[in-house]
This record gives C-alpha cells, structure tokens and sequence, in this order.
C-alpha cells in the first residue's frame, strides 16, 4: 500500500488528484454496478490504483450498448469510420507521455520500451484507419456466374464482437485486438487485461473524446474468468476473440457455440506486421443476385 | 402403382373462372417417365477406403429406400470407428505421400476429369439421385447435376493458381478434410465439400447422409476411374454414430459440416479446444419480401420457386413470405391460383414439380410443425390434391395469418410449407425479415433499384435474391450470417476453408 504514509509527511505544496478507474460502457463511464474494485499493482508491486471489478449485470449492460451502437456504427460510411480512427490516433499522439507512463508503470521496464509501445499503438490506428475504406475492395467481389444475372459480394461487420484482450501487452495488445474488429463496423465488449487494466480505462477516454459514438467500444475491467463465461454464453454477442483467455479457451469454445458464434484465437507478437487476418475474421460475406435483362 | 397413375395434376378441382381458365383447368398431361435403365443398382455397396470399396469392419450394414415408392434400392455399408480410422489413415498417407507434393496442375487435372466424367454420365446420376432422394428428374437433371460438374469445373482452375487468390502468396491446405453433408442435394453438396478441399490440396473423408448414400458411392466410382490416386478421397457411409467418429478424430485437420443448426452447434462442442478448423453451413428461415410495386406475376414464380423447390427442402428456403398488405390479397390469390397447376407425384416423371419427402422422419417433423401452425391459429391451405398411397408425401401448404410468435414463422420446416406474414413499410419488412436468430438468405421483390440496394444492406443474410430466387453458381459465395453457421462455399471465398488463411 504504497501510497499510504508510514509516517506523517510535511503536506505537499500542492496534493495532486488522483483518477477513479471506472468501467466505459455506452459512452459513459459508471462505477461496476456490483460496487466492487480489486487492487492494480504495478510491475514493481507497488499498488497504483483501485479498478472497477466489473460483474455480470456490467457485461449484459455492455452488450445491450454494443447492440445499441451497431446500427449506427455499421451504417456509417467507411470514410467516416477511418477519420474517426485517425482522430483516434490524433487524441493518444497528444497523451503519448501520460501513456508511456502508465504502461511503463503496469508493464515495467524501461520509459522508452513503454515509448516505443505507445508510438507502435498510434501507428496501429493509423494502419487500422487506413483499412476502412479499402477493406471492400480486397474482401469483396464482382462474380462471373453462368446465367444473366449481375452478382456481387460485398463484406459485412459481423456484429457485436466480445474481445478477451491479451493479458500482457496492455496498450498495444488492446489496441490491435480493439482496431481491426471496430474498423468494418462491429461494436465490441472488450475485457481488460486483469492485472494491467489501467491503460485500457486511459485509452477509453481517448476513445470518447475521439468522435467514436457511444457503445461502439465498451471496456470491462474486473476478473477474467468471471467476465469471459458471461460473454462467450451471451446469445446477443455474434463472434469472441478469445486471445487473452489462456487455459479457460477450450470451456469458452464450448459456450460460445450456443448461438454459433464465430471464434477468433490469437497470439501474436504484437510488435510485428497485423497483416490482414484480425481484420477479416469479424466479417461476414454477403452475395447479392440481380437478374441483368431489358 | 403404375407411373401413369402417379403423376396426379393438383388442377383437377379450380374453381370456375374465365373461359381460358377453365380450359387450363381441363389440361391433362400424358406420363412422360424418364427411363430408368439408365443406372444399375448394386445390391449392396461398401465403403470407399483408400481407393477400393469394402465392407465395414463389424460387417453391419444399413438399407436405403427409392421415399416415392419405399422400395428397396441396396444396402450400405455402415461405417464403425475401425472404418473410421482406416479412412482417415489412408486420407492422411494420400496427404503425405501425394497430394500434397503434387504441383497444383497435376491436381486440376484430376478435377477436370471428375468434371468431365459428371457430365458424361449426367442422366444416371440424375436418376440415381431421384431415386435415392425422392426430388424430381427435372432437378436433378437441371439443376443438380450440371451445378456438380461445374463445381468440380470451377475448383478445378483454382488448383495451380492458389497463390493469387489473395491468402497471401504461399497458402497451405490443412491436411484431412472431414466433411458430413446432408440429404436434400447429396451428390451436389459433396461436391461443394471436395471440390475446393481437393483444389486446395486437403485430402479427404466425406459422409453421406444416411438416407441418400448412393451417388456420393456412384461419385467414388467417377474417382476410380479418373485414376484419383488412393485415399485422397475417402467416402463413409453411416448415420449420425459415424459422422460423430469423423468430426472427433484426432487425425481430422478440419471440419466441414451441412445439416441442421442444432447439430451444427453440437460439431463446434465437439471441436472446442482441438484447434481444428471449422466451417458450418447451417438451417434457415429466410423472408421472401414482396412489395406492392413488385411484378406480381414475377413474384409469385418466385414464391412459389423460393419454398417449393425440391419440396422445400432447401436450407435457404423462402419459407417466411413477408407481403405488402396493399398486394396481399392479390398475391396470396394469384398464390394459389398458381399452387393448383403444380404437378406433385412420380419423380422420375419429367413433368413433376413436387416429389417426395425424403423420409418418414422428415415427414412426421413437417407434419408435426404443420399442425402446430393450426394449432396457433394460422389458416392453413393446399391446394386439392391427391397423394400416391406409398412413399412420404406432402402437398404444398400455405398459412396465412401467421404471426412473428407462430412456430411455422420462426422455426426451420425443411418442407413445402410457406408461412405468410404482411408488413406496411419497409423498415418493418426489415425489422420482420431480420426477427431470427438464422441469417442465410433473403428475398426482395421490387422495381424500385434504390430500395433493392438499401434493402440488401440492411438484411442480415448471407444471400440475397433480388427480383429472383434460389439461384446456386459455383462462382457465387453461400453461406451465413449469425446461427446459419459460418464460412462460405463457393468462390474465392469458398477456398479459404480449406487453406490455412
């Protein structure tokens, strides 16, 4: 309990204010209805701060705000989803530092490991950003069928995507999961990192001073194991990645097939090239027949 | 029963109407059989392993039935799990020995061959389905068969020519491809499932559904006599036992199921955990929307097209029709106008629209819905029709005033039953359309294109039919959204689930 004085200190000239870490569910950003907070330590195993231990009634509030925002979200043009992205982009450049900062603080090492992370973040947005109105183009196609008739396929959004973020790679990691799934159109309930979540509660402010309307990106912090099941079995949530869900994968696996849902696993080296893989698992092909004649 | 009686027109008893009518009413057609010398049935048939057909190992075996007559045809062999890891042994030495070596040319070849093959013994595999199957020549002949040959034809010219088809520039297949299709087109769904694995590659173990095991058999011969070298294509028959033995085994790199959703659900358990790669296409419950500007003449051939096809057993079935109050009483009259000119009966006769229900099990579901639908408050008609005294047998049936709540609006038939529902404006169509936890197919009957385009857009189905309905191509991605499973088939979409992308 670092930040609990063992004996009286003079008072500072000025106590600096410390920040609530709250969960982002619909654009807003409420306390676990569960009242509930677990202790962050950082790499040092120093406590840096109380988050919100986030329970099942938070993921069904979650997804209900997912569900809400997918119209929207996936009816815009894709031009306005990629400003959007880079707006992204454009808000974390100008909090690089207090960022570094706190992936430093929950990953450890040196400031310009957790520098170089931030600065690989921002550019993911861009590479995302760029995507969205190019993603079409390479997905879809224009098909030569034996009779008169024009048909084409065209790339949807999946829907609502349930993302279990890596366990380690607190910024970076979330930010490759979070892009590519949000960039064609799906709204996504995405758990934290549960030791390192403080970033993603950081990053959720960017998101909502970014133009990204509400529900698109909800953050759940709080105990994994009691946080994935809830997804994965949700008969509202269309598709789950389940790259930060370790040993629990196969039991996941199992629930998410209640209602067929896609399954995405992944564990990349997050520092290397996305290619295009994350960004066409949550896409849903759809064919369109029009008979050609006079 | 002699053909001749069979082919029973439903027209017998329209009611009076202009002159014309009446004179159509009148029409009679004479039998017109398609012979049946053309194929030659083997009293028993065994599994396909490693290029040679032999018993199962328990010597057990099953018997299939010609649904229009519930005659005999043959008997089966009925894969155990010893035959089941003999299969997938030789799909995997075939892998390794082989296929996988073999440059991609030499692979297209061997599709080619198939291709060909299935075109020049079209007829009796059209008559074998038909038989085996219960749907009538004119589908099989028409539609089935030479979508087979070009599916093979089609998958054929991917096979040396896979590092340009976008998956990044050296693609790898997965290894043994199992594959489980279902009944209602067995041969052409076989050749969905091995045409792109082959192309990409994969060998494979392919299961027939339990009912409709005959041409996927007559197939293995087409193999053997292209020269398909040994394993590469394993066909298994069995019921549901066997194709739980297939999708469990560890020696299995990827799954490819059709069937039902609720099966479907059950396979991705089954998988869970395994790292197999999974491909679902799965039931339907599509809406066939007709608005009050459609070419109502049009519509109603699509209507009818769209849930009376091969007796409505079709998973991308327009089995909801969602209609324009302002047109319905129009389109639901011009509906059965047009319900009692179809010809149900023989069908091996070429002038038979409706055929048989594939089995009696399939026939009680559908009946059981069936009453449901009364039970619920739906009006329910069919046109007067009589139905031949053997074999499984259903009239086309529509319910009107069906309710989003009904369990004929919401639960998959897999037969020739239309549920009616109306609608005022189209983003209650949309609303209505998209009411199901399915997502395979939907159809828009309109002339207005902006709506066409704004309507596609908004419906979540993996296939839409504008101003038409039920059209398959090789060249055309199928599959869909949400619980009608995930993956496509067909395309350069249809070869990424058999590649490593």
């Amino acid at each position: 309990m670092a930040w609990l004085p063992t004996s009286m200190p003079e008072a500072p000239a000025r106590l600096d204010v410390r920040k609530t870490y709250k969960l982002f569910i619909g654009g807003a950003f409420p306390r676990s209805e569960s009242g509930r907070s677990y202790p962050v330590q950082g790499a040092a195993g120093t406590l840096l701060a109380y988050a919100a231990q986030g329970s099942r009634k938070d993921a069904r509030d979650a997804v209900v705000a997912a569900r809400k925002a997918f119209a929207g979200w996936s009816g815009a043009t894709a031009y306005n989803r990629g400003q959007i992205l880079y707006r992204v982009a454009e808000m974390l450049e100008g909090r690089a530092a207090q960022f570094a900062a706190e992936v430093a603080a929950a990953e450890g090492g040196r400031g310009a490991r957790a520098r170089a992370e931030v600065a690989a973040a921002i550019d993911r947005w861009v590479w995302y950003a760029g995507w969205s109105d190019k993603v079409a183009q390479v997905a879809g196609a224009a098909n030569p069928v034996a009779g008169p008739y024009f048909n084409f396929s065209v790339p949807e959004p999946t829907g609502v995507v349930a993302i279990i973020a890596p366990a380690t790679s607190s910024l970076l990691g979330l930010v490759s999961v979070v892009a590519p799934a949000i960039v064609t159109g799906n709204t996504v309930v995405v758990i934290a990192s549960e030791n390192r979540p403080l970033p993603a509660i950081s990053l959720a402010e960017v998101l909502a001073t970014s133009d990204l309307p509400a529900g698109v990106v909800n953050v759940l912090t709080g105990r994994t194991a009691e946080l994935a099941p809830i997804l994965a079995g949700h008969m509202d949530v269309n598709a789950i990645d389940l790259t930060g869900a370790g040993a629990d994968r196969e039991a996941l696996e199992r629930l998410a097939a209640s209602n067929v849902k896609r399954v995405m696993h992944g564990n990349e080296d997050w520092a290397a090239n996305p290619g295009t893989k994350r960004l066409m698992s949550f896409l849903e092909i759809k064919t369109v027949w029009h008979p050609a004649g006079t | 029963m002699p053909k001749a009686d069979r082919g029973t027109a439903l027209a017998h008893q329209a009611e009076p109407g202009t002159p014309a009518e009446r004179a159509e009413a009148s029409w009679q057609y004479a039998p017109a059989p398609e012979s049946r010398d053309v194929v030659s049935i083997k009293p028993e048939y065994g599994l396909f392993i490693a290029g040679e057909f032999r018993p199962a190992a328990n010597g057990r075996t099953f018997g299939t039935i010609n649904p229009a007559t519930e005659e005999p045809l043959a008997q089966v062999a009925e894969a155990g799990q010893q035959d089941v890891d003999a299969a997938v042994a030789a799909a995997r030495e075939a892998y390794e020995q082989v296929w996988r070596p073999m440059p991609g040319s030499e692979r297209a070849k061997y599709l080619y061959r198939i291709a060909r093959q299935l075109q020049e013994r079209a007829r009796e595999f059209a008559v074998l389905e038909s038989l085996d199957n219960g749907k009538p020549i004119r589908e099989t002949r028409d539609v089935d068969i030479p979508l087979t040959a070009a599916h093979f034809f089609y998958y054929a010219g991917w096979a040396d020519k896979l590092e340009y088809a976008g998956f990044g520039p050296d693609p790898r297949p997965l290894g043994v491809a199992g594959q489980v299709i279902p009944w209602n087109f067995p041969l052409l769904m076989a050749a969905w499932k091995l045409a792109p694995a082959l192309a990409a590659g994969n060998t494979c173990v392919l299961k027939p559904a339990e009912t409709t095991p005959l041409t996927a058999l007559l197939l293995a011969e087409v193999c053997q006599q292209a020269g398909l070298p040994p394993g590469v294509v394993n066909i298994i028959t069995g019921a549901g036992d066997t194709g739980a033995a297939l999708v469990s085994h560890p020696g299995v790199n990827k799954i490819a199921f059709t069937g039902s959703t609720e099966v479907g659900k059950e396979i991705a358990r089954a998988v869970a955990g395994t790292g197999k790669k999974l491909t679902l296409e799965l039931g339907g419950k599509a809406a066939n929307i007709v608005f009050d500007d459609a070419p109502i003449e049009q519509a109603v051939e699509g209507i009818v097209n769209g849930i009376f096809f091969n007796q409505g057993h079709v998973c991308c079935a327009g089995s909801r029709l969602l209609v324009q109050e302002s047109v319905a009483d129009t389109v639901i009259e011009r509906l059965h106008r047009r319900l009692t000119t179809l010809r149900l009966g023989d069908p091996l006769d070429k002038n038979t629209d409706i055929g048989a229900i594939n089995s009696s099990q399939q026939l009680a579901k559908i009946g059981e819905l069936a009453r449901a639908g009364e039970a619920e408050g739906a009006h329910r008609w069919s046109p007067p029709c009589q139905l031949p005294d053997k074999g499984f047998w259903f009239p086309p049936t529509v319910f009107t005033g069906v309710s989003q709540s009904h369990r004929i609006a919401r639960e998959e038939i897999f037969g020739p039953v239309l549920s009616v529902l109306t609608f005022r404006t189209p983003d209650e169509a949309v609303t209505k359309a998209n009411n199901t936890p399915y997502g395979l197919s939907a159809g828009i009957w309109t002339d207005k294109g902006s709506r066409i385009l704004w309507l596609t857009r908004q419906l979540r189905a993996g296939v839409v039919w504008a101003n038409t309905y039920n059209r398959f191509d090789p060249a055309s991605p199928f599959g869909g959204y949400q619980e009608s499973g995930y993956g496509r088939e067909g395309g350069r979409h249809g070869l990424a689930a058999y590649l490593d992308a």
